[in-house]
């Protein structure tokens, strides 16, 4: 049993098979994780390089705790301080990361494609840490994971993908995830925030009344609200959308059911979601994080398997 | 094709192991049984089970351990494996340990246990029991405490045990 792919771009190129396999890995890896030693010596001759041109806390924090935790020897590298600011091209900077006996890439970058485009010139196995608005697949598994983990199961299942879907990878890769996994996938949001070609695409329903999509949904994943991303304004002000999409605990009781809120992370507190949401026990969030550091173990494993074999 | 051991064989060998490890282990108070996935879970399960008929009174822990992540032939052109569920919910620490496997043949799944089963923690002694020892083809310097069956085979030929559970009948065969 092997990935069908050699590097992950995307949920996009994965089969179903293949997520399926993350997951049983992902598994076994979590219960490495409550050992009193959390470790396993399995990529000990791999070193790792995460090369960071955006921003992050968890991916990065997640990915190099999964590479540790795998034995591998790992390296970052961050944009800002390197010598990009000198005009290196992606390509350079990259080939000279790997003749120092580097043997596979995880890359963050604010250009959609970027991973795929250095995929095409270079020969190591690369692990798409999110690029642009296209695809953050960790993030996708990680979520799948944890709904599968709470709920038992994906398969039918109704989830709710709730907030700016537009400038969102994680939205993109959670709906092919979702999808090839057999689930019902609703996003909502104001009509500014959601692709108009969504619905006919990738076969999701589309409502922009919170409301009525938390009433359908037995999963919410909110997204953050992406001001880096947006050059023109979107809707009114933050105040505004808080009052329209915002969840709160309100809205919650109101339902009078049980939904499983998640959020990838950074959370806006008071505008997509309510500090009383986020805490409560709706909330999965720390799960999600939890289960990261698994989920990566297993790609980043299967990866490294995969190019020997 | 040929039987090494036939179905009451095989359940008379299950009865001999754990008679002898009574003897060793008596009330199994400070000794725990660990059967190696996938495989060994198979005889780790009946050992266990037997031992429970046998020593009514004794509370007899027992854990599964698999060795994927431990193994020396990652990234050497062998393919991948699967991972198998790991569950030890006791501590190891100052426990005599008995390992269980159903085949020992070049010793290496046995290495790959030891390093993984020591993550666990220390514990005072660990011992090893196989259902077949195929001797005189280790790789490494690994020799069984309790043996159901020695036997020589060439290289070229397989060692399968086969279960009720599993293969609806139990035997252990030679395949050339």
């Amino acid at each position: 049993m092997s990935l069908s792919v050699k590097h992950l771009l995307g949920i996009r190129d994965l089969q179903r098979q293949d997520i399926e396999l993350i997951f049983q890995t992902a598994r076994e890896f979590k219960e490495v994780l409550q050992r009193p030693i959390k470790k396993v010596p399995t990529l000990r001759d791999t070193t790792i390089v995460n090369v960071f041109f955006e921003n992050s806390t968890r991916t990065r924090i997640s990915f190099e705790l999964a590479e540790k935790r795998l034995g591998a020897d790992t390296i970052n590298f961050s944009a800002s301080g390197s010598s990009v600011s000198k005009g290196e091209t992606l390509i350079d900077t990259v080939n000279n990361i790997l003749s120092m006996k580097v043997d596979m890439v995880v890359m963050r970058h604010s250009a959609s494609g970027a991973p795929h485009f250095l995929a095409k010139h270079i020969d190591v196995p690369i692990l798409n840490a999110g690029d642009g608005i296209n695809e953050h697949p960790t993030q996708a598994l990680l979520d799948a994971f944890s709904i599968k983990e709470k709920l038992g199961s994906i398969e039918g299942r109704k989830i709710a993908i709730c907030g700016d879907i537009m400038h969102s990878r994680v939205a993109l890769s959670n709906i092919y995830c979702l999808k090839k996994l057999g689930a019902e996938v609703t996003v909502v949001g104001p009509p500014t925030l959601i692709p108009k070609y969504l619905e006919s695409a990738l076969g999701v329903n589309v409502t922009y009344n919170m409301r009525e999509a938390l009433q359908w949904a037995d999963v919410a994943n909110v997204l953050r609200i992406q001001l880096e991303r947006q050059n023109t304004p979107l809707f009114s002000s933050l105040r505004e959308y808080a009052i329209a999409y915002g969840i709160n605990r309100k809205l919650l009781d109101s339902l009078q059911k049980d939904i499983v809120i998640m959020h990838p992370g950074p959370i806006n507190r008071g505008v997509e979601l309510s500090s009383d949401v986020a805490d409560s026990g709706h909330s999965i969030i720390l799960d999600q994080v939890e289960n990261g550091v698994a989920v990566r173990m297993a790609a980043l494993y299967l990866l490294a398997g995969k190019q020997a074999s | 094709m040929k039987t090494i051991l036939n179905g009451k064989q095989l359940s008379i060998t299950i009865d001999r192991l754990c008679h002898q490890l009574i003897e060793n282990h008596l009330q199994f108070e400070q000794t725990v049984l660990i059967g190696l996935q996938p495989r060994g879970i198979f005889l780790s399960d009946r050992i266990y089970n037997t031992l429970r008929k046998l020593l009514p009174d004794a509370k007899i822990q027992y854990g599964k351990l698999d060795i994927t992540f431990y193994r020396d032939d990652f990234n050497k052109g062998k393919g991948l494996h699967v991972p198998n569920e790991t569950s030890i919910e006791f501590s190891i620490e100052n426990k005599k340990v008995i390992l269980i496997d159903d085949v020992l043949y070049t010793g290496r799944t046995i290495r790959s246990a030891l390093d993984a089963m020591l993550d666990f923690g220390r514990p005072a002694s660990v011992e090893l029991l196989t259902l077949i020892d195929r001797r005189f083809s280790r790789q490494l310097p690994i020799q069984p405490d309790y043996t159901g069956r020695t036997i020589d085979a060439f290289i070229s030929q397989k060692v399968k045990v086969l279960w009720e559970e599993r293969d609806g009948k139990d035997e252990v065969i030679l395949v050339d």
